[in-house]
């Protein structure tokens, strides 16, 4: 396998949910630096195929390897992968019982064995980049739901990860706050991460996604690029998607 | 009705203020205000008319130091005896230790009260130096204490399963090795982890004042403690042994990876609840020695106590799984997603949340527990209330009942209301802290 040379590498990935197939024969390879949007309408996967890459779901057939390493039950290759890879929740799942400055510095002072001082300053220089260094000693429960989530991409950051995960990181926000959220993002695109990100936020994916994949039904339907998606889509169920989605907006 | 309203509408602070909106809001609640207060008015000045003011404190001794509770008798029903407590407190306290050295249950009854105390300030539990060296200090002394018990273990062994008896000729170096040992794991302890270590050392001289046979103190056997000792001993003990345990138990009930494990909690567990805790204390003093080798004699109180953690666990666990259960499953997600191990994810993550949330239910099983602990009076071991009871035996003072249980439940109360307002401020006090 030419692993090394692509950032993820997902081959013919099968899961199921009990009975039901959640994932068919998905391929998928994302190149270092490469940015790639899923989007499809719910139950479509894209979640759960995001989740397999950092292992919050296991996979039952097929291989997925992330920055050269394939995930299997060996736990110290799903250490290693869980230290280069940042995850972003619908959710934000930050830890209430801990400070902003706290929720930040935990892992890095842990997996990374940094020294205090040292995660502190880290910290402190992504929640700036993330515009709210303000909010450091306050605890998640004070913070708007826009300023939480930023608090979360800063704190998956702090562990210096090569590739970041969002799934539907804008979902649970409202309106206002999208915004705050999605231009945290594009800076990141812009400093040159490789993202895989799971939204319906089209306008964001025209800015800055190499590549759209639609995802329907436990699989890959159709991925190319954003201009070239949503304005020729090929099939029948993209076509129908995009004009639901439009419609939304 | 309308006046009612309108005193409800301004908007005053102050006593007046106050009764009037959630006392006398309106007719009804005026009713009930009064009706209770009548009640409680009542209940009250009679039990003051009897407690205090009816009440006879002293009662004359015959020449044969028998006391004389005719005028006792005669205030029945209207005044409390409180002489009966004053005549029988040592005993009902201290139990039937030695009474020129009952100030050593004495002192151990302050040290627990201190104890709890120092507890309850939060800043105490801040953790102390992490200073490599100190650390290895700990270590070597934990291991020297390991070392001497395992040749002692090894040495029971042998005489024991193989009838081979060796005189060990470094015994007295090991046991001075062992009590250097000591020495420095508390040392270790007081400056990695100010308040276990405080809680190890006082437990410590706690367990010397009780027994003695060192710095001069008379040896005392277990079979003379009793009283209230008893009671915190086994209470403290049990439950500072049990939540840890209760903790793991819980934690491998949970788990996914290790189905062993989790079969083995689950038994425990049902196993555990499905029995009364008398029975657990029948079999840990009628049962257990039988299936022991004969020479092993473990004491009756320390039996009791195993019995006690194990029971106290159990139901704790199930406390605590409550807790486990109850966080969202996104909070252990983001800790696996972030590289944490499972140890450093359920340490910062998992328990922290989850202890949290069950600290009410957590200290109704505590002070359940504080209570239970009077059951050991079945097998013979003289605690609090079995020391009123005893002290009752008494010809001249068997028809007091009514003051000595009055008094122990007052003792009771005491420690379990401090229990509870302890539970209650630690809530706030962790609420506010996030902003809640």
């Amino acid at each position: 396998m030419s692993a090394s040379a692509s950032a993820i590498e997902l081959v013919k990935v099968n899961k199921w949910f009990g009975a039901l197939h959640v994932l068919r024969d998905i391929d998928l390879t994302v190149a270092t630096g490469e940015k790639v949007v899923v989007c499809g309408p719910s139950g479509s996967g894209k979640s759960t195929m995001i989740r397999c890459i950092n292992r919050l779901e296991t996979h039952q057939e097929g291989h997925i390897f992330v920055d050269g390493t394939e995930l299997t039950d060996d736990l110290r290759a799903l250490d290693t992968i869980r230290r280069e890879v940042g995850m972003v929740f619908q959710s934000f799942n930050l830890f209430p019982h801990l400070t902003i400055l706290e929720n930040c510095t935990l892992a890095p002072i842990w997996v990374r064995k940094m020294p205090k001082a040292e995660a502190e300053a880290l910290a402190m220089s992504y929640l700036e980049r993330v515009k709210i260094p303000e909010q450091a000693a306050k605890y998640p429960g004070q913070l708007s739901g826009g300023q939480q989530q930023r608090v979360a991409i800063a704190r998956a950051l702090c562990m210096r990860p090569k590739i970041m995960l969002f799934d539907e990181p804008t979902s649970a926000l409202d309106p206002e706050m999208i915004k705050e959220v999605l231009d945290t993002m594009i800076s990141l695109a812009e400093s040159g991460m490789t993202m895989v990100c799971v939204t319906h936020e089209m306008g964001f994916a025209r800015q800055v996604a190499d590549r759209v994949v639609f995802m329907d039904r436990g699989e890959i339907v159709e991925s190319g690029p954003p201009r070239r998606m949503f304005e020729a889509p090929e099939t029948d169920r993209l076509k129908l998607f995009l004009s639901q989605i439009l419609r939304g907006d | 009705m309308s006046d009612a309203a309108v005193a409800r509408k301004i908007p005053t602070i102050g006593a007046v203020a106050w009764l009037r909106a959630n006392l006398f809001g309106s007719w009804v609640s005026t009713a009930i205000t009064l009706a209770l207060g009548y009640i409680v008015l009542r209940v009250g000045i009679a039990f003051v008319d009897w407690a205090f003011v009816n009440a006879i404190w002293h009662v004359p001794y015959s020449k044969t130091g028998i006391a004389e509770t005719a005028v006792c008798q005669n205030t029945k029903g209207t005044g409390a005896c409180w002489a009966v407590i004053v005549d029988k407190y040592r005993l009902i306290l201290f139990g039937r230790f030695p009474y020129d050295e009952q100030w050593r249950p004495a002192v151990v009854i302050v040290l627990f009260v201190a104890l709890f105390a120092l507890s309850t300030i939060r800043a105490v539990w801040r953790k102390g130096t992490t200073a490599r060296w100190v650390q290895r200090v700990a270590l070597a002394g934990a291991g020297l204490i390991v070392l001497d018990n395992a040749v002692d273990l090894l040495l029971i062994v042998a005489s024991v399963g193989f009838g081979v008896h060796i005189s060990d000729p470094l015994a007295p170096v090991l046991e001075m090795l062992n009590t250097i040992g000591k020495c420095g794991l508390v040392f270790g302890l007081l400056l990695l982890w100010p308040a276990i270590g405080v809680w190890v050392a006082t437990l410590a001289v706690i367990f010397m004042l009780m027994s003695g046979g060192i710095l001069g103190l008379s040896v005392v056997p277990v079979d003379y403690w009793g009283g209230l000792p008893i009671t915190l001993i086994l209470a403290t003990f049990g439950l500072a042994f049990a939540f840890p345990l209760a903790v793991l138990v819980a934690l491998g009930r949970r788990s996914t990876q290790m189905p062993a494990v989790k079969t083995l909690c689950v038994v425990y567990v049902e196993l555990i609840r499905g029995v009364p805790l008398i029975s657990v204390l029948f079999m840990a003093s009628v049962m257990f020695p039988l299936f022991m080798p004969p020479g092993i004699n473990i004491d009756k109180l320390l039996r009791a106590q195993i019995a006690v953690i194990l029971f106290a666990a159990a139901y704790l666990a199930e406390v605590v799984r409550g807790g486990l259960q109850a966080l969202p499953k996104g909070q252990t997600e983001a800790a696996d997603a972030l590289g944490l191990t499972y140890w450093q994810k359920t340490g910062f993550i998992i328990l922290p949340q989850a202890l949290r949330l069950v600290i009410p239910p957590l200290v109704n099983t505590f002070i359940g527990f504080f209570k239970d602990t009077s059951l050991v009076l079945i097998i013979g071991i003289f605690d609090l209330l079995t020391m009123g009871k005893v002290a009752l035996s008494d010809p001249p003072w068997q028809s007091f009942s009514t003051e000595v249980y009055v008094f122990l439940a007052f003792i009771y109360i005491l420690f379990c209301y401090g229990m509870s307002r302890y539970s209650r401020g630690l809530e706030r006090e962790l609420n506010s802290a996030r902003g809640r």
